[in-house]
């Protein structure tokens, strides 16, 4: 029976919406245990011995575990997957940093972006921006990987009832890397990763002014609000609302894509979506050849019209 | 200080990739090849660090087959002093990547190591930290910014959360974002004198690494395919077939 360790993602004392997800990959793989590495993890941990079918969480409580550093992270990580057969994290920023640390000190090579289990030891991952997927083996020995949140839905997070252990494990940790300050954005919207809803806007928005529209309709429609690569380069919005291949992976119910030309690698971001829905003006965007519902129109002519006619 | 800036010849981000009509891979042959794109960044880093008044000597150091010294051209042609490749026919996985570029950095004793924070090809997004990780030195993964002084460089860090700025100590690994700089062109006087730079080819096999256990690809294939929709003639239409489809 596999067993699958997989580390849980947190900030400020609450569990991020990605664990539930690769959870749901650890599951069809074994039996699953989530360690939580922080200052001060007795909330967190409470939250994922409630994430259903968990039947462990492991606890690392350490000051030096108050910052996501991924220098100070992946010894303790490696340490703690002795003795399972799986080691996994999300496909997020955080898992992209942690995980192949923690992988090389191991000596084990890691699957990047897992989107489908087709054995214990064999995965699909995507390669090119997801324009080929691949299937991978992984040699006997401990399977990393990091899991591709989009590509699974995320376990209930109640109904567990796992036991609380804390861990006992002793590595040297480094003094090299320094945390200074997170500059989050503070929004009081969905969370892009875990939004039912989702509306982006693009270099068709024109300008940062220009970007309330967006952020309106988004609040109309209680969505989240994401942005593609080119109106993040054009400092219309933060880097945090970018979607697509080197931004977020995204799975919504319903996105919405304003004046988004839809480059491949914006594509790439939002081809979990349930309905994609794209409005622009140049009905020959490519955005169109993946959208369920397309309006070829001004954004500013239609979301106003969209919003009154929501009353 | 010295500089190590990897080099992916990887096809060209503008090139549609095809799969072999045999499935065993995708396809390179008569494809157009070039550098990594977030590579090309990391190369841009170094020279505005050596611009901005750090003495730096820049390696470009790049891991494949013979046509990989073509990439390294541009890197030199782009301003670096010189260039190694480290030559194979075999793929280079990431982590035996990791040992291949962490024994010229221990051999040329650098003090920065600027690497793409993912090859576009592969998207696996491992070889810097696996670097840093096995030399035992910081790493600042998504770097946006990147500010060296007094044997420390602080890293302004793209994340899911938003921007994490840390400090690390040097000898460091860097890997970069797309938003650090805009790569410059070559020109061509630039080019010509690019040829007369030193590019030094070492076996692979010669480096002598420790095999790493390996992933094994045993498919390739399309991915599944979204259909497109139909347009709508205008607002209520769109309404009525967001209703239709229950997401309303």
């Amino acid at each position: 029976m596999s067993q699958v360790l997989v580390i849980a993602e947190h900030l400020n004392g609450k569990l991020n919406s990605s664990t539930a997800k690769a959870v749901t990959c650890a599951a069809q793989i074994g039996e699953v245990h989530i360690a939580v590495l922080s200052d001060s993890p007795a909330a967190v941990a409470a939250e994922a011995a409630a994430i259903e079918g968990v039947t462990k969480v492991l606890t690392v409580e350490n000051a030096a575990n108050a910052n996501t550093l991924a220098a100070v992270l992946a010894p303790q990580i490696a340490a703690l997957s002795n003795g399972y057969t799986h080691l996994l994290m999300p496909s997020t920023t955080f898992g992209k940093d942690v995980l192949p640390r923690a992988a090389a000190l191991l000596g084990r090579p890691q699957v990047s972006d897992i989107m489908e289990v087709v054995d214990a030891q064999t995965f699909k991952r995507p390669i090119y921006a997801g324009n080929v997927i691949t299937t991978v083996k992984v040699p006997a020995g401990l399977a990393i990987g990091t899991v591709r949140t989009a590509s699974f839905k995320a376990t209930a997070l109640t109904g567990g009832s796992a036991a609380i252990e804390a861990a006992s494990i002793s590595v040297d940790l480094p003094s090299h890397t320094r945390f200074i300050e997170l500059q989050a954005a503070v929004s009081e919207r969905p969370d892009l990763q875990s939004a039912e809803r989702v509306v982006s806007g693009g270099r068709g928005v024109g300008s940062e002014e220009n970007f309330k529209i967006i952020y309106d309709f988004a609040d109309k429609l209680g969505a989240g609000a994401g942005a593609s690569r080119a109106a993040v380069d054009a400092g219309f919005c933060p880097n945090d609302m970018q979607v697509g291949q080197t931004g977020k992976i995204i799975a919504p119910g319903l996105y919405i894509a304003c004046g988004i030309s839809g480059a491949i690698q914006h594509i790439t971001g939002i081809k979990d979506a349930g309905v994609i829905v794209a409005i622009n003006k140049d009905p020959d965007a490519p955005i169109f050849e993946v959208a369920d519902i397309g309006l070829v129109a001004d954004l500013f002519e239609a979301i106003p019209e969209i919003e009154a006619a929501l009353g | 200080m010295k500089i190590l800036v990897g080099v992916k010849r990887v096809i060209d981000y503008n090139v549609r990739v095809q799969l072999k009509s045999d499935g065993s891979g995708v396809e390179t042959n008569g494809v157009k090849m070039s550098v990594n794109p977030f590579d090309e960044i990391a190369i841009e880093e170094a020279l505005r660090i050596r611009e901005s008044g750090v003495e730096a000597e820049i390696i470009a150091v790049s891991i494949g087959t013979k046509d990989a010294q073509q990439q390294l051209r541009t890197a030199l042609a782009m301003g670096a002093d010189r260039a190694v490749l480290l030559e194979t026919d075999s793929e280079v996985q990431s982590l035996d990547a990791a040992k291949a570029l962490l024994s010229i950095a221990q051999k040329e004793e650098v003090d920065l190591v600027l690497v793409g924070k993912q090859a576009i090809d592969d998207d696996a997004n491992q070889t810097g930290q696996m670097l840093a990780a096995l030399w035992g030195r910081p790493q600042a993964t998504f770097t946006s910014e990147l500010t060296i002084a007094d044997g420390k460089a602080k890293s302004l860090r793209e994340v899911d959360a938003g921007l994490e700025l840390i400090e690390v100590d040097l000898p460091a690994l860097i890997t970069v974002d797309l938003r650090l700089n805009e790569p410059r062109f070559v020109k061509m006087p630039d080019i010509m004198k690019a040829k007369r730079k030193p590019l030094d080819t070492i076996a692979f096999a010669d480096l002598g690494i420790s095999e790493s256990p390996k992933l094994e690809t045993v498919a390739y294939e399309p991915p599944p395919v979204r259909q497109a929709g139909a347009k709508v003639a205008d607002v209520p239409a769109l309404i009525a077939a967001l209703k239709d489809k229950g997401v309303l």
